[in-house]
């Protein structure tokens, strides 16, 4: 006789399951919102008792925080950082999708085993690493065969393109890898070549994904902080050329905040820095949904 | 399935105790001196005449945060710190995070000693100002800074006023200074750092511009290495950092070296600070005396490239009056 107070074994399974669940979810949401909480109380501080205007500092050309009056331009870096992704992506974007169609379409075995492998390799190396071979290799390439001292937007981007090939590539394989065999036996079938077959029927109809790819690989390069910072030659001035030290939003932040003391007006414009950077990666988030949202249509 | 649910499940779960236990360190860190001092007030009063002398065994932990700069010689300091037999007990950390997170955290409570390459009046400006009074000063060494140029672009000598007008853009080629015809590629610090705050206070006597065209980088070893590499590249260096790659030049026609900079002829040098929150606890005086003392002053301050505070023939307060000892 079973006694009815008795919970069954699946019962307390399914419970214990969804409280762990539950549990983590809820531990998740409270560290980002707290993330957002404590980068935003800081942030908006200069424009709520710091005497900044939101106005002057997105659209001002001068950043000199430690001159009379302080000045907290910070366009410069808005568009050093826009410039040296957006940049980067249209280097990386081409590079990424013709390795992609090479290791699914023309060389499906060696493309799975020695390409794939190779190129998620490079998200696996440390960003130091690839400032400082940019430091080394890509600034004196430019500095002798360009005018100008190899500083500047161009070396960043050079460097950041190779930095985010790898999820370009591997986002557009998965998405051609995908696609339903019975599409690519049709066309070949009313005697497309295979280059037609590629640019008429797959890139067309990945297209939402590989714009996925890229976008994602713009947020990897806008958030990149250290490769740029070295390679960049960070004057806060927005350059005339590719070839002329620029700066972005997250070289600005970690040159200056160890050297800023807590709470002063200048640490705390480096917080509305932050919160910047965390607005335009939370865009990049909305862009990527929208464009899922076209994938699954 | 079931079972990758259940490794997924592991997984996050592993990460959210590290992820606490990250967090639960980081606080017993920070409290560390508060414990420290507890434990000491209670063992300290029995002697308290010269700390290398006193019998009893101290014991307690140390933390130091802030200036990059300084960190070298306090991290090899104070390995022969705790390896010293009246010492054994106590623990040591050195942190970097740059002479502002320094002096906040020590002002916060939150480390025992900040490191800091100016003055915290410098820092803590305007409404903080009343921060840095809680703080005392503790001056560990001497650092001098020279104007470096790349090698080739033959100029030995920069007066100041030729030295203010490259740095704030009226001279743009070395021909005008008496050098080559190169163009002039500035390599500053970023405006916040402590390091160009010495220069410009004491070399240029003024602020220097951002100069569209003009790099910056924080690291001296990246900016030594820029100016190495870059032709017509100025930049500014700590003595530590000299050597061949780069040419140092005289400033109003002073070598900068050891002898000039201790008899007050070479002005552009700042003291490195280790600022405690109020007077010091016995474990963190007994560290700062022996960073004091001849032993290290003499051996490793000077190993590290910094000038031991006693060889100084002048001092000079925060305002930068310099009077002879």
């Amino acid at each position: 006789m079973k006694r009815p107070t008795r919970i069954p074994k699946h019962v307390r399974e399914e419970w214990l399951g969804k409280g762990y669940v539950y549990f983590c979810i809820l531990l998740l949401i409270v560290a980002i919102f707290s993330i957002i909480y404590f980068i935003a109380s800081k942030g908006i501080a200069p424009f709520v008792s710091g005497g900044v205007r939101v106005r002057d500092m997105l659209l001002g050309l001068k950043w000199a925080p430690e001159s009379e009056p302080a000045l907290f331009g910070a366009l410069p870096f808005l568009v050093g950082s826009s410039a040296t992704s957006l940049l980067a992506a249209v280097i990386a974007a081409p590079f990424g999708f013709c390795a992609a169609v090479f290791m699914t379409e023309i060389a499906p075995r060696a493309g799975r085993n020695v390409l794939q492998p190779t190129i998620e390799l490079l998200a696996g190396i440390p960003s130091v690493v690839y400032g400082f071979v940019g430091l080394s290799v890509v600034v004196p390439f430019l500095r002798d065969h360009f005018p100008g001292q190899g500083f500047g937007v161009l070396a960043g981007s050079l460097v950041l393109s190779v930095m985010i090939l790898p999820t370009i590539t591997s986002i557009a394989a998965d998405a051609l890898r995908t696609l339903p065999n019975g599409l690519k036996e049709g066309s070949f079938a009313l005697g497309a070549t295979r280059w037609q077959t590629i640019y008429r029927l797959m890139v067309p109809t990945t297209l939402p994904s590989l714009l996925t790819g890229i976008v994602l690989g713009i947020a990897r390069a806008f958030g990149e902080a250290l490769a740029v910072q070295m390679v960049i030659g960070n004057a806060p001035h927005i350059p005339k050329s590719l070839f002329e030290s620029a700066t972005t939003l997250t070289s600005v932040i970690t040159l200056e905040m160890g050297n800023t003391v807590g709470g002063s007006l200048h640490n705390n414009a480096l917080w509305s820095l932050a919160l910047i950077l965390l607005l335009m990666t939370l865009l990049f988030v909305f862009i990527v949904r929208l464009l899922e949202g076209r994938i699954r249509r | 399935m079931k079972k990758s649910v259940v490794l997924l499940l592991t997984l996050v779960m592993t990460l959210t105790l590290a992820l606490a236990a990250c967090g639960n360190s980081d606080s017993g860190g920070s409290s560390s001196p508060s414990e420290s001092t507890g434990t000491e007030n209670g063992a300290s009063p029995s002697p308290s005449d010269s700390p290398s002398a006193s019998g009893e065994a101290l014991s307690g932990s140390i933390v130091a945060a802030g200036s990059t700069a300084l960190q070298p010689l306090v991290d090899q300091v104070k390995d022969k710190f705790m390896a010293q037999d009246a010492y054994k007990n106590i623990t040591v950390q050195v942190q970097g995070g740059g002479s502002g997170a320094g002096l906040t955290q020590v002002q916060a409570g939150q480390v025992d000693i900040g490191n800091s390459d100016i003055f915290a009046e410098e820092k803590f400006k305007d409404a903080d100002a009343d921060k840095a009074k809680d703080l005392v000063d503790h001056q560990v060494a001497v650092v001098a800074m020279a104007a470096v140029v790349n090698p080739k672009v033959g100029v030995d000598n920069l007066t100041k006023q030729q030295l203010v007008d490259i740095f704030t853009g009226k001279v743009t080629n070395w021909k005008d200074v008496g050098g080559a015809d190169q163009k002039i590629v500035l390599v500053n610090r970023p405006s916040s750092s402590g390091t160009r705050a010495t220069f410009e206070k004491f070399a240029l006597g003024t602020a220097s511009q951002d100069l569209p065209g003009s790099i910056q980088e924080d690291s001296s070893g990246t900016v030594k290495k820029l100016v190495a590499e870059t032709p017509g590249a100025i930049g500014y260096l700590a003595l530590s950092y000299l050597d061949d790659s780069v040419h140092a030049v005289k400033l109003d026609g002073v070598e900068a070296n050891t002898e000039n900079v201790t008899t007050g002829k070479y002005p552009v040098w700042a003291y490195e600070h280790m600022y405690t929150k109020g007077e010091p606890s016995p474990v963190v005086k007994a560290f700062l005396d022996y960073m004091l003392s001849d032993e290290i002053q003499q051996s490793d301050v000077k190993d590290t490239g910094y000038i031991p505070i006693s060889d100084m023939k002048v001092t000079r307060d925060v305002n930068g009056k310099v009077t002879n000892k």
